[in-house]
């Protein structure tokens, strides 16, 4: 058994993942081709990389068979409940960062808060027969914020991708997504509610609370957190 | 942990309980289609209910509760008037306390009557409380019935009425909604550009969506409307406050309540009720003297009870869900029933909390 890191797989989030690790003597890289999902850790002795999905990672160390592994927080939050107990943020990296904000049509003058989104949703839901559509993927937080800050008449539907997109093309009313720059956004000819934001996630260093550690994962564990200059004691 | 034969034995003794009172023992599906809920309760049910689905009949949700499977049954075909009986396990999802049963059992009693709410009111009450038998259960009651009369009763538009009663269940933003219409808080700085404008709609934005520019203008229209109209009273917020905070033994609450609706007549239907059902429950040997009413209760949750709601605590477990609780639907039977409608009161009782309080004491 040794100490498992899990990183994003692909692009940019791997590219400054790899950087950051690079940065303070770590060294990241993959193995073969560049195809092969496999990688190496130089730098720190008995930690095995692990390349997987950005997504898939928050249940890998949920599951505790990863012990470390970078992903957002929004993705944490979204699919781990109760996520404080499962697994401990060890540090911030600086990228990756993004918005969970709640978007509606710029052309909904009267629409410019939560408030005015419950309005409208009530009264849309009256015209229409049906309930006010918001496109997302963050099922879990989008309701828990609308809950909480007593949003009625709306639904939620599923949106994997392009999200931005769904208002036009009229199979939602409104989105719930992250955004870095708001361009996206803009460009499909929708605005951010000025209260909307529901949580500000970057890439994030997570440690899972229930992956077994030997006597030697916790001496690898102990050496690459020196090396990052972090602060996490094992349990 | 109670042991699941324990815990049925205890639930079919309930049920044999309320058969001997006159209910007929229904059966119902586990799976229903998610349409009807989701309709019903909106997105919040996806958060306490797990939903399935196949390729045929779609989303199906395993039953979080009895009562909307009983009313839909009742509003197909049943006769009135009818009391019904289930025992059966319900399915809640628990995303933030793994504490907390996902799949227990219910066993339910649920009178469908026209004439004598009141009577029905206290016959489900004093029939749960006698087949929960001589535990040191506290009750708590409530009637949704009083706030919402006060609210109709309100001298304000129609609208305002129609926006707060959509938010009785969700006491924070009823309360931001009432304070905003006594002019207590500002208006939202974005509103008052956008009433300041001569014309809103020429905005230069694309117009895409399925919500139209006839709607928006609609709705501008209604937010001029609501500037212009007068605030609020503050006798009347003073009133609807202290209703809220009515928390006392029944006899006390009931004076209180009494005092209240000389400043608000419009509640006086509703204090009638409250009177004839103490009445009805002290006839059927409930100590009203000592039950807890509270103005506020059962305002967090699911909307569906909408006049009297009852609750069975056990003291000294502030970790244990109710043991038992129920409430009047009649609203619930109205959305179902396309077009028809009939009073209804229900409760139900979890054997597994019963059998974890008796394994204590």
């Amino acid at each position: 058994m040794t100490l498992k890191l899990g990183v994003p797989s692909k692009g940019r989030l791997m590219e400054k993942t790899f950087d950051w690790f690079g940065a303070r003597g770590v060294t990241l890289s993959r193995t073969g081709s560049d195809r092969e999902y496999a990688g190496v850790v130089d730098g720190v002795e008995g930690v095995e990389l692990v390349l997987l999905s950005a997504g898939e990672i928050p249940r890998e160390l949920s599951a505790g068979r990863i012990h470390l592994g970078v992903t957002g927080t929004d993705l944490v939050r979204e699919k781990l409940g109760q996520w404080e107990q499962q697994v401990e943020e060890l540090a911030p990296l600086g990228f990756g960062g993004a918005d969970l904000i709640i978007a509606v049509p710029a052309c909904w003058v009267d629409v410019e808060t939560l408030d005015d989104l419950d309005a409208a949703a009530a009264a849309f839901r009256a015209q229409h027969g049906f309930r006010m559509r918001i496109a997302t993927k963050y099922h879990r937080l989008v309701r828990e914020f609308l809950r909480d800050n007593g949003v009625a008449d709306y639904q939620l539907v599923d949106s994997q991708g392009a999200t931005e997109g769904t208002v036009k093309n009229l199979t939602a009313e409104g989105v719930a997504d992250i955004t870095s720059t708001g361009d996206t956004l803009r460009a499909n000819h929708l605005k951010i509610l000025s209260d909307g934001l529901m949580l500000k996630s970057q890439a994030t260093l997570f440690r899972s609370r229930t992956a077994p550690l030997t006597a030697a994962d916790r001496t690898a564990l102990d050496c690459l957190l020196t090396q990052l200059e972090l602060d996490g004691k094992a349990d | 942990m109670p042991q699941k034969a324990e815990v049925k034995a205890c639930a079919a003794k309930l049920h044999a309980v309320f058969e001997q009172a006159g209910a007929q023992s229904v059966e119902m599906p586990v799976l229903m289609p998610a349409e009807v809920l989701l309709d019903l309760y909106g997105e919040d049910i996806r958060g306490r209910a797990y939903v399935t689905s196949d390729a045929l009949r779609g989303e199906q949700m395993v039953r979080p509760d009895f009562t909307v499977p009983v009313v839909q049954m009742h509003m197909a075909e049943g006769a009135e008037p009818a009391r019904y009986t289930y025992a059966g396990e319900v399915f809640r999802r628990q995303e933030d306390d793994d504490s907390r049963s996902n799949e227990y059992l219910q066993v339910g009693y649920e009178v469908f009557e026209r004439d004598n709410p009141a009577e029905s009111d206290a016959e489900v009450f004093a029939l749960i409380q006698q087949a929960l038998g001589d535990k040191s259960l506290r009750a708590a009651t409530g009637d949704i019935g009083i706030l919402a009369a006060a609210i109709q009763g309100l001298e304000t538009t129609e609208a305002r009425k129609r926006a707060l009663t959509r938010h009785i269940w969700r006491p924070r933003r009823f309360r931001a909604l009432l304070d905003r219409y006594a002019g207590r808080t500002p208006m939202p700085a974005s509103r008052v550009a956008l009433l300041a404008q001569d014309d809103p709609m020429a905005h230069g934005f694309a117009d895409i969506g399925r919500r139209s520019q006839q709607e928006v203008a609609a709705r501008i229209d209604i937010l001029r409307a609501e500037a212009e109209a007068a605030p609020i009273s503050a006798l009347d917020v003073d009133l609807i406050d202290a209703l809220l905070n009515v928390r006392e033994a029944l006899p006390f609450a009931l004076e209180h309540i009494r005092d209240l609706a000389v400043d608000m007549p419009a509640i006086g239907p509703a204090v009638q009720r409250l009177r004839d059902r103490i009445d009805a429950m002290h006839r059927r040997g409930v100590d009203v003297e000592t039950l807890e009413f509270e103005a506020s209760y059962g305002r967090t949750s699911m909307e569906y009870y909408d006049g009297f709601v009852f609750g069975f605590y056990a003291p000294g477990r502030p970790d244990l869900p109710p043991v038992a609780t129920g409430g009047r639907y009649d609203a619930l039977t109205r959305v179902l029933g396309q077009g028809r409608e009939i009073p209804a009161v229900g409760g139900v009782i979890r054997p597994d909390l019963l059998v974890e309080l008796e394994a204590q004491s």
